[in-house]
């Protein structure tokens, strides 16, 4: 009699216990169906493009002067553009990683309005400050220099909206080193220059890469800020996205296979930029 | 020889030391850990800049609040042995040693003759093209020491020299590093936790509390003023055992030599 009670309350523990399996293995369920889900939805737009486009088709449009322009433009100006983000983003993420200065925090602000920032906006903006009449625009015009609508507004329109990719992770790449090596080198006879090229850069370096592929990725897939401020123009200033909103109107081939290049591309950016910062993907 | 007067305000307390280390002698700095005892080697080597002062090496004058002199620390001619040796974890060994001779621009072949030459002296000549990741932790200190001593400077600067390596080759190691400061002939600072270290690497020993020097003096001077709770703590933790003292600071270290501390 006396383990009556007890017995009773281990049933209860049992049954609970099964209901707690039941609840646990529906959630379980669930979260699988839903991350399945999702990744059905990312995976099958991308699968049916592959789909879409017979192998020959594919080649047979690689070799089309429309496809041909816009993949050698874009490949060009997306490179340039990273250069110039490279080269005018890095002295900026080490001070801003390094040095406590009034209005830091406004700079870091400003360096990363263009990740929020519509491309549409960055596109009008930018032509409201280099276009013929604009804000400097207007004294590039009587220079002779016209900047709107040519293969060099292509480039600043992409440094304009991938600038802020590299310049954020290259400061975070420049404050996960560790300060001892940097102060070493100084007692070592490095001046600060120097301390900057042979010991924050390469101790950073992985960081540095994958930001700068990042950006370089970004600028590829400009749009909205190139449409507006570059036009369309093929061979001048129509990148590959452009290109594929053209030929999607008469030419879907063309279309398909220039994003099929992209999704090329960017496969590539992922596995590279996941290389770089040591993980598996 | 080098006469340091130096005042730098930290969160605290404020840190205002006066010594001098004479040629060829060791001075070693003892006390509680937070007490600014690496400050002070920073403040020396340049890392970071005293609100006052004046530090002068072998007639230089390093800094100086008054005149308004701050040398930069690269060209101060220190070398600083930090605690954790802060070996560029890029580079291999060689390249580490050749990192001043290259700031200095050295001719190449200079370069490689005089890393050699510093290597084979620190028995590091095998070691030459590793990766400084892979080295143990007596090979750390090793390749540091050559990295400083290998440009020759005026003065050594040593932060807890050989926390970072194997308890049994403590000994050896130590006697290593007293017969190399020993042959530099120049002025050595070393800080350290290690009551062994104190003994037998210290021509002078200091006692640094909350910033400022509290004994100076011959280490069987010093030691033996068991009436200061740090040092009766660490002296009297015994020769075997080098750990680091956990008795907190009485502070009355003016206090007379017989009076020991309760308890």
């Amino acid at each position: 009699m006396d383990s009556t009670p007890f017995r009773q309350s281990r049933e209860v523990i049992r049954h609970e216990g099964g209901r707690a399996r039941v609840s646990r293995a529906g959630l379980t369920l669930l979260v699988a169906a839903l991350v399945a889900l999702f990744l059905l939805f990312v995976t099958l737009p991308v699968a049916s493009l592959f789909l879409r486009i017979s192998p020959e088709a594919f080649l047979r449009s690689l070799t089309e002067p429309v496809v041909l322009d816009a993949l050698f433009l874009s490949l060009a100006t997306a490179t340039v553009s990273t250069v110039i983000v490279v080269l005018f983003g890095t002295p900026l993420a080490l001070v801003n990683a390094r040095h406590d200065y009034p209005g830091r925090a406004i700079v870091d602000t400003l360096t990363d309005l263009p990740i929020v920032l519509p491309p549409a906006v960055a596109g009008i903006a930018l032509l409201m400050a280099f276009g013929r009449r604009g804000v400097i625009g207007q004294y590039l015009d009587h220079l002779g220099i016209n900047i709107a609508f040519t293969t060099a507004a292509v480039i600043l329109a992409q440094v304009f909206v991938a600038s802020p990719f590299y310049i954020r992770q290259a400061r975070a790449s420049f404050e996960a080193v560790d300060r001892l090596y940097e102060d070493a080198a100084r007692t070592l006879g490095a001046t600060p220059a120097t301390v900057a090229l042979r010991v924050t850069i390469p101790l950073a370096w992985g960081g540095l890469v994958s930001g700068a592929i990042l950006s370089f990725a970004r600028a590829l897939g400009e749009f909205g800020a190139t449409i507006m401020f570059a036009g369309n123009f093929q061979g001048r200033t129509q990148t590959m996205p452009l290109a594929i909103y053209t030929t999607m109107q008469g030419d879907l081939d063309a279309a398909i296979s220039l994003a099929i290049i992209l999704v090329a591309i960017s496969f590539g950016v992922i596995a590279s930029v996941k290389i770089m910062t040591r993980r598996s993907l | 020889m080098l006469a340091v007067h130096a005042v730098r305000h930290l969160r605290d307390f404020t840190l205002d030391v006066t010594f001098s280390v004479r040629q060829g002698e060791t001075l070693v700095l003892i006390g509680e850990n937070g007490t600014g005892k690496s400050t002070v080697l920073n403040l020396i080597s340049g890392i970071l800049t005293p609100d006052a002062g004046e530090i002068v090496l072998g007639g230089r004058k390093l800094y100086s609040g008054e005149e308004g002199i701050d040398v930069p620390a690269e060209d101060r001619k220190i070398g600083h042995l930090f605690q954790s040796y802060a070996l560029f974890p890029h580079m291999t060994v060689f390249e580490n040693v050749a990192f001043g001779l290259r700031c200095r621009k050295v001719p190449r072949p200079e370069i490689a003759f005089s890393v050699e030459n510093q290597l084979r002296a620190m028995n590091l000549a095998d070691l030459s093209d590793v990766n400084v990741g892979r080295l143990s932790g007596g090979q750390r200190q090793r390749v540091a020491l050559a990295r400083a001593l290998v440009l020759e400077p005026e003065l050594l600067l040593l932060d807890e020299p050989l926390a970072a390596v194997d308890m049994r080759a403590q000994s050896v190691m130590r006697e290593e590093l007293r017969d190399r400061i020993r042959n530099a002939g120049i002025p050595c600072i070393v800080v350290t936790h290690n009551l062994r270290d104190a003994l037998e690497l210290a021509d002078r020993l200091c006692l640094i509390e909350e910033g400022r020097v509290v004994v100076e003096g011959a280490p069987e001077e010093v030691l033996g003023m068991r009436g200061n709770g740090f040092i009766a703590s660490f002296a009297g933790s015994g020769p075997h055992n080098g750990l680091m003292p956990r008795a907190p600071i009485t502070g009355h270290s003016q206090r007379p030599p017989d009076s020991r501390p309760l308890s």
